[in-house]
């Protein structure tokens, strides 16, 4: 990849930096408040880069780089239809239960509304679904780095095997991530998502004024492309007539609903970052001041993948493969897939070559960055995957500790055990990821599968907390069966349905085949709309033949039992439902130019 | 927090301006090429400079002023103790 000095100086500068923030915070972390919850301190600009950049993984980077590669502009519903409105909806009506029953996870909300065994569900659940992200992130970051040949030169230079540089790249961003969550706790964490915020912006925004500059502009794009990649909504009438496979329904419903409230409103990784707001006031605007520069993002991590294949097609920089002869075949800066046994192109059912979409940003990177900017470059791209799982182990250990550690091992310790515990379930937290992330080498189709089974956990799960939020009625058992049949609803569908194309097995069908989706996201958007509806309708009906909850039991957990919330001193422009309207009104807008 | 996190986001990307703009100034103007002919780590070497001293004027203001807030809350908590 053709790195000098001044590349490695730079992510040396970085890596030292992350650190620092670790050491320097290390003198507040006094009480398992501190250390969990960030003291409950942080500034509401500081939350909302966090809770953005908490979400904000090199497979975020990599993927949505890639999605713009292959689908083009209508990447950007998983950001205009898929978060904002979620975002905007979790800091107007959500975050004042979450931050004001004082509940100290979402896990803890579930127990406070409705019971003992929902809490354990969502916290066992969602325990091990984090260890296993954070070994994901691991695992793809180790690829990254094996691909770009990032470590050969040291490697070489030290007499060791190249193949020593994926054991490399996991040893030491597990120890790095170890180091600064160990001693900063929450706030490091935080602190460095803010870091990797302001390192993504300043690594990716040359990059695509470079390749607009080259392509000439959006015209250049336009010109270069055909007219479904530059469109967002059109052709949305059919899944047949647009590249994402899926039709406006599908797409509203499954994502903008579904799966996106599913995931902005009620998943501990990033709601925890809104959690350790200075204020009721503060936490309210953690996800309205995050959809601002969310909104933006698009032009950042998809628009260089549009970029990549309006070039003309050259030879790719960088390919997964293993003979770069092959590698000419490019879609722009798209290599074609290889297949390592055999050293060809990987071809489809009809023939043609599958494109390697995954390496957009990388050879944009190499194509565009000469030595020195490629440092940081590849800096931005390094903190993002660190930020995934040090997002994820922060979230791990906080409810480990208090929603498995305190409510089912060590009910009655000191606070001071708790932070040791703390502490402790930060370095099994790690060890698991790196186990994680050596399993996914070994057994791809274990992690396929996994994910699958995480993604019908938490289908239903914004059934179950919209329910408990707005309606006092719902009870704890409604809950607890409607989760477990949301779950079920999404298997079954899954197993009953196949993306076109595909042969049974992991990807559907396991069950029969009764419907044949166009595409596999339209499958997972419909498996996502199934769970939430059958949560939905069994919390309601078991609600109805179980015993309710007495109404000043659940006064700060449910809507119709809550005073409003006062922002009477707050300055105009930074009530929630001001920025509320603000960011609904500039994505409606992006949506509408984007059209 | 104590720590202000605009002083190490600030401190952090003044190196790293300084840095690039540096080695912008002194590499071979031949590596250019890939960026199309534009000195990249000059100019935006100093965009990250500049970014990075707005960002450690604006932590160490904070951080004055909090120091500030606190003496006088010292203060006054003094002057209080002293009328009981």
């Amino acid at each position: 990849m053709g790195l000098t000095s001044i590349d490695w100086i730079i992510m040396g500068v970085y890596s030292l930096f992350v650190l620092g923030i670790g050491v320097a915070l290390k003198r507040y972390m006094k009480t398992s408040a501190d250390f969990f919850l960030a003291g409950r301190s942080i500034p509401a600009w500081v939350c909302g880069l966090a809770f953005i950049s908490a979400n904000l993984g090199a497979q975020e980077v990599i993927g949505m780089g890639a999605s713009g590669a292959k689908y083009g502009i209508a990447t950007s519903h998983f950001y205009w239809i898929g978060a904002i409105p979620a975002m905007a909806f979790v800091g107007i009506f959500m975050m004042p239960f979450y931050y004001g029953s004082r509940a100290r996870s979402v896990p803890e909300y579930l127990r406070l509304r409705f019971d003992e065994k929902t809490r354990g569900l969502n916290a066992i659940s969602f325990a091990t679904m984090t260890v296993f992200s954070s070994g994901i992130s691991m695992y793809a970051m180790a690829k990254l780095i094996q691909t770009l040949h990032v470590l050969d030169a040291p490697l070489k230079g030290l007499g060791l095997p190249l193949s020593a540089s994926f054991h490399f790249s996991v040893v030491i961003s597990a120890i790095i991530v170890l180091a600064y969550v160990i001693l900063g706790g929450l706030v490091s964490a935080i602190y460095n998502e803010v870091l990797q915020f302001f390192l993504i912006v300043a690594g990716f925004l040359p990059l695509v004024l470079l390749g607009l500059k080259d392509v000439g502009g959006w015209s250049g794009i336009k010109a270069q492309l055909p007219t479904a990649c530059t469109h967002s909504w059109q052709g949305m009438g059919s899944a047949h007539t647009n590249p994402l496979g899926v039709e406006w329904f599908g797409l509203v419903m499954g994502l903008g609903f579904v799966l996106s409230f599913g995931y902005w409103c009620t998943d501990f990784l990033v709601v925890q970052r809104a959690m350790a707001a200075e204020s009721m006031s503060a936490a309210r605007r953690t996800p309205l001041i995050a959809a601002l520069p969310k909104m933006v993002f698009p032009f950042l991590v998809i628009l260089p993948g549009l970029i990549a294949v309006a070039l003309p097609a050259q030879r790719a920089s960088v390919s997964s493969g293993v003979k770069s002869e092959v590698v000419a075949g490019s879609r722009g800066l798209i290599p074609p897939k290889i297949d390592n046994s055999s050293g060809l192109p990987v071809l489809d059912a009809n023939g043609n070559p599958v494109f390697d979409y995954d390496l957009a940003i990388p050879n944009m990177l190499v194509h565009y960055f000469p030595t020195g900017i490629l440092g940081l470059g590849l800096t931005a791209l390094l903190a993002s995957f660190m930020s995934g799982m040090a997002g994820n182990v922060t979230a791990f250990n906080t409810v480990w500790t208090y929603d498995i550690y305190q409510a089912y091992l060590h009910k009655d310790a000191s606070d001071q055990h708790y932070l040791w515990m703390g502490r402790m379930a930060t370095v099994f937290g790690i060890v698991l990821s790196v186990a994680a992330a050596y399993a996914a080498t070994r057994f791809n189709n274990i992690m396929d599968f996994l994910q699958l089974v995480f993604a019908f956990v938490n289908a239903p799960l914004f059934a179950t907390f919209l329910l408990g939020m707005f309606w006092k009625r719902t009870t704890g058992h409604a809950a607890f069966g409607g989760l477990l049949s949301g779950t079920a609803a999404a298997a079954i569908h899954q197993g009953l349905t196949l993306p076109a194309g595909a042969v049974p097995g992991i990807k559907g069908g396991w069950l029969g085949t009764v419907h044949v989706y166009p595409s596999e996201m339209a499958q997972n958007f419909w498996t996502a709309i199934w769970a939430w509806s059958v949560c939905f309708l069994v919390t309601i009906l078991v609600s109805f033949i179980t015993k309710p909850r007495k109404e000043d039991e659940l006064v700060g957990l449910v809507y119709s039992l809550t005073d409003r919330v006062s922002e009477g001193d707050v300055t105009w422009y930074k009530r929630p439902e001001v920025l509320g309207g603000v960011v609904l009104g500039l994505a409606l807008l992006l949506n509408v130019i984007f059209w | 927090m104590g720590l202000d996190i605009r002083l190490p986001i600030g401190l952090l990307f003044s190196v790293i301006g300084l840095l690039l703009a540096g080695f912008g100034v002194f590499s071979d103007k031949g590596i250019y090429v890939r960026s199309l002919g534009f000195n990249v780590n000059m100019a935006w070497g100093g965009v990250l400079l500049v970014f990075g001293i707005i960002m450690v004027i604006l932590g160490n203001r904070r951080s004055a002023l909090r120091t500030h807030a606190q003496h006088s809350s010292d203060g006054a908590g003094h002057s209080a103790s002293g009328r009981r």
